[in-house]
């Protein structure tokens, strides 16, 4: 149980930070996809610049072992190249219109929001369909 | 004392969100070399969920060693109710006044706290319409092995080609049903 108290930690900074954020306001992403305001984009930007700053810094304890006890490594993505585009697009067409992206989903859980209740049974749903369908689409 | 509930209830401007955010990345390689990234929790609930008689092969693994992820996912709910419920904010999102008008014009009352109810509430209309849009979130993050959190933040920080490709088709698929979507469908809601 003790191995899995970081995670918890972790998870719990993130779904803080994402309400207080605003990330996971229906209006806060409308607001992005209008660009009326700089807010979402100095996030975004500010995330990415950190994260790299902070991976830039570990890669030097690469090898070295973790909290885990593991050795420390820089995990990469898969290959391809359309499931990459066309996922994205897909993901991208319900964002667009329910404004909330996978992490805030679970945060609004927390808050007890209906519709993000709606939401995460249709992304499961949707999750299974792909998985369904998986063979037939392009990689 | 009232001062320190103050500070937490506050939003974050984005110069302390974004950062907070971003240390998510080597937080979670300090931990023990995991990719920072949420959605594939959905593909381990389908695992945990999956009954054996209709068992799609994506979904046979064993989903225990990704335990972690799902404890991050029940923290991230956690956060949620914190920040949210705990600490909520007790004033409307600040938003722009060029989004403020926006908003007016497709009818939606302003300064409604944080969701608008028009689509967040118990009507059927948007009830459906949540749904649909969770299964688009659900089959794309899937498809493209990644969100916001894995591709646009951890996938762009570690400089992965395919996380540009990700963003780049997130990004134009927001734009457009933002766009040329939601308005129409947000107006046609009668609650």
């Amino acid at each position: 149980m003790k191995r899995y108290l970081p995670y918890l930690l972790a998870g719990t900074l993130f779904g803080f930070t994402l309400v207080k954020a605003e990330a996971a306001s229906w209006y806060r992403i409308m607001e992005m996809f209008y660009f009326d305001a700089f807010h979402m984009y100095g996030i975004l930007f500010s995330a990415i610049l950190t994260a790299s700053v902070g991976v830039w810094f570990m890669r030097r304890f690469v090898g070295h072992a973790s909290l885990e006890g593991s050795p420390m490594e820089i995990p990469l993505k898969e290959k391809g190249r359309y499931k990459f585009i066309l996922g994205g697009l897909i993901f991208g067409l319900g964002w667009g219109v329910i404004g909330l992206c996978p992490g805030p989903l679970f945060s609004l859980i927390g808050m007890g929001s209906i519709g993000a209740l709606a939401a995460l049974i249709g992304a499961l749903m949707g999750t299974w369909f792909y998985g369904l369908l998986r063979n037939h689409l392009p990689d | 004392m009232e001062a320190f509930v103050h500070l937490l209830q506050s939003p974050w401007p984005w110069y302390v969100a974004g950062p907070v955010i971003g240390l998510m990345v080597p937080l979670m390689i300090w931990i023990g070399s995991r990719s920072f990234g949420i959605s594939s929790n959905l593909r381990h609930l389908c695992a945990i969920s999956q009954p054996k008689v209709i068992s799609v092969e994506f979904f046979k693994y064993n989903w225990r060693e990704h335990s972690w992820s799902l404890v991050f996912a029940l923290g991230a709910v956690l956060g949620g109710f914190l920040a949210g419920v705990v600490f909520a904010n007790p004033d409307p999102v600040q938003l722009s006044v060029e989004f403020l008008t926006r908003l007016s014009n497709w009818n939606i009352p302003i300064g409604e706290g944080f969701l608008p109810p028009v689509l967040f509430g118990a009507y059927w209309q948007s009830i459906v319409i949540m749904y649909l849009g969770g299964l688009l979130v659900g089959f794309g993050t899937r498809y493209a092995n990644g969100c916001t959190s894995g591709h646009a933040i951890t996938g762009l920080s570690t400089m992965q080609a395919q996380s540009l490709l990700a963003v780049l088709g997130i990004f134009a698929g927001g734009l457009i049903a933002a766009h040329f979507i939601t308005p129409d469908l947000i107006g046609s809601i009668q609650p």
